[in-house]
């Protein structure tokens, strides 16, 4: 495999008042792949993807050491504007967060701040992003109802137009289809396969199965460390620790 | 047979017990209903000699020769609230978002208890201290502003002195608003760029917007009816406000100051009931046309 690295993390150490969140983190997440995060909830995999596009910022009381690089670029001390660095990772979060606003608006806001605001650019675009996610032909119709009149799975594809717009190489997923029915959950996955030719994809994710269908390369954390990671094909058929191998078989969640 | 009658004892407790929670509820919902009534009923001798309209659009109000126009005093009363919630909305929005989103979880937790302490400090240490502080600051700072000499006692001191009062109700509720609106909305708002200020104003806001409306319709029912501050500070001259400089006349201030005096002159009590009824229908329209925006808006977000 080609292996070339978008997202470097070096001895990545954060902590929340005097709790040690996470420990020790190393990581190479490999470009134009899938990357999973796995672990039982509360291992820090949440807040490793999250730091990857500092929003950690917003908790009170963090203190980050360590280094997270993208493209070479320490994104933890830079002069970058922190906005710039954010753009470039569409983030899905766990259930979908439509803005408070129409279908098309959701979609055209981040083209919007970032300063295209020609009506036919945004239409097309808009229709475009929305293509992409295989939503367009079901809102059509219906562009300026509000978001939140969809339905669920259709709200997370509309999240994900929405973080595709603004023209990111990285696409953050936190847990993108635990509140989705299968055949919505289904439909964000085979998009994610889709979308790798592109984008570096980081999805975490409870889901053994899911992480099997669509990881290139895993990494299993536990307590706020990485216990194992590597190419998802070793990973899974051959894990080394005896942690990884018990998770894998089911043993605890 | 023991535990027969053990169990039947329990269903009827059970069943004892929800009937006073039904009586509870039905007291509590008829109690509107009753005062209403009443107030009606009350004021229905000076209805039978005046139209409605007659009373509610005339200006002059001389109950000794049996004028009774209440246009003065709900004027008045729209006055000061406006005013209020004009000072109050914007303070308060503006505190709930830095509350919320920048300031550290240290200072919310410090101010919790001081605006609950703001919210039961009795009205009428707000009137005083209208009067020591607000009233001068008026008539000395406001008023040689539009080079007008006043007394300071106007619709303007009530207005400040009413914003200050709904402060707390309004501010606590807009905390809870800003803060059941989840983070995750933020973070992916964040995401695309935008900036935290950007996230305010976009998106936090709109999202916020019924509760802001059910916010401030809160406060300004509280300021529709407060009388005590606002008859301390607001002159109670009986006219017509053409401006926030002049002294008015609330609706409860007409019936805090008179009701028990004169009422040996002919319908005044009945005039007065009236005054407390239309007060009373007013907050109940306010409050409907507030949840009817409410609804509307929450279907648009």
């Amino acid at each position: 495999m080609s292996e070339h690295v978008k997202i470097s993390v070096e001895d990545l150490n954060l902590y929340i008042g005097k709790q040690h969140i996470l420990k020790d983190i190393n990581t190479r997440i490999p470009e134009n792949q899938i990357t999973v995060i796995l672990g039982p909830s509360g291992c820090g995999k949440t807040t490793l993807l999250k730091s990857m596009n500092r929003l950690t910022d917003l908790y009170s009381n963090v203190k980050v050491d360590g280094k997270i690089l993208i493209d070479n670029e320490d994104i933890l001390h830079t002069d970058t504007d922190i906005t710039t660095i954010r753009k470039r990772m569409g983030l899905l979060s766990q259930r979908p967060y439509p803005l408070p606003m129409n279908i098309f608006n959701n979609v055209a806001y981040g083209l919007r701040i970032s300063g295209r605001k020609n009506k036919a650019v945004l239409r097309k675009r808009v229709q475009h992003y929305l293509e992409l996610v295989n939503l367009w032909e079901e809102v059509k119709d219906r562009l300026h109802d509000p978001a939140s009149s969809l339905s669920i799975g259709q709200q997370q594809r509309l999240c994900l137009a929405r973080g595709l717009s603004v023209d990111p190489d990285i696409i953050l997923a936190d847990e993108p289809t635990s509140a989705l029915d299968p055949i919505s959950s289904e439909v964000i996955e085979r998009k994610f396969v889709d979308l790798k030719s592109q984008y570096t994809v980081v999805v975490v994710t409870h889901s053994l199965q899911q992480a099997k269908r669509i990881a290139d390369y895993a990494i299993f954390m536990y307590l706020g460390e990485i216990i194992e990671q590597g190419p998802a094909a070793d990973f899974f058929s051959n894990p080394t620790e005896e942690l990884t191998r018990s998770y894998i078989k089911g043993l605890f969640n | 047979m023991a535990l027969q009658v053990f169990h039947r004892t329990r269903i009827l407790r059970s069943r004892i017990h929800s009937s006073w929670m039904t009586f509870a509820l039905v007291f509590s919902l008829l109690l509107p209903v009753i005062l209403g009534i009443g107030l009606y009923l009350k004021s229905a001798s000076l209805l039978q000699e005046y139209s409605i309209w007659e009373i509610l659009f005339s200006s002059k109000w001389k109950p000794l020769s049996g004028q009774f126009g209440m246009l003065p005093f709900i004027i008045s009363s729209l006055w000061v609230t406006m005013i209020a919630l004009l000072v109050a909305g914007p303070v308060c929005l503006l505190s709930a978002i830095h509350l919320t989103q920048y300031a550290k979880p240290i200072v919310l937790r410090i101010m919790h208890p001081v605006i609950d302490i703001l919210a039961g400090i009795p009205s009428v240490i707000y009137g005083v201290w209208g009067v020591l502080v607000i009233v001068p600051f008026t008539a000395d700072v406001i008023g040689p502003i539009f080079h007008k000499s006043i007394t300071g006692y106007s619709i303007l001191s009530g207005g400040i002195v009413l914003a200050v009062m709904i402060i707390p109700f309004i501010l606590n509720i807009l905390i809870e608003v800003f803060r059941t609106i989840p983070e995750e909305l933020t973070e992916v708002t964040l995401s695309l760029g935008a900036t935290r200020w950007m996230v305010v104003k976009h998106v936090l806001i709109k999202k916020a917007f019924p509760g802001i409306v059910s916010a401030f319709s809160l406060g300004l029912s509280r300021a529709f009816g407060e009388t005590i501050a606002v008859l301390m500070v607001v002159g109670n001259v009986t006219h017509i406000p053409t401006g926030a400089l002049q002294p008015g006349y609330p609706l409860p201030a007409l019936i805090a100051n008179n009701y028990g005096e004169m009422l040996s002159v002919p319908m005044y009590d009945s005039a007065l009931m009236l005054a407390a009824f239309v007060l009373l229908v007013i907050v109940i329209m306010f409050n409907i046309v507030s949840r009817w925006m409410i609804h509307r808006l929450e279907k648009n977000i």
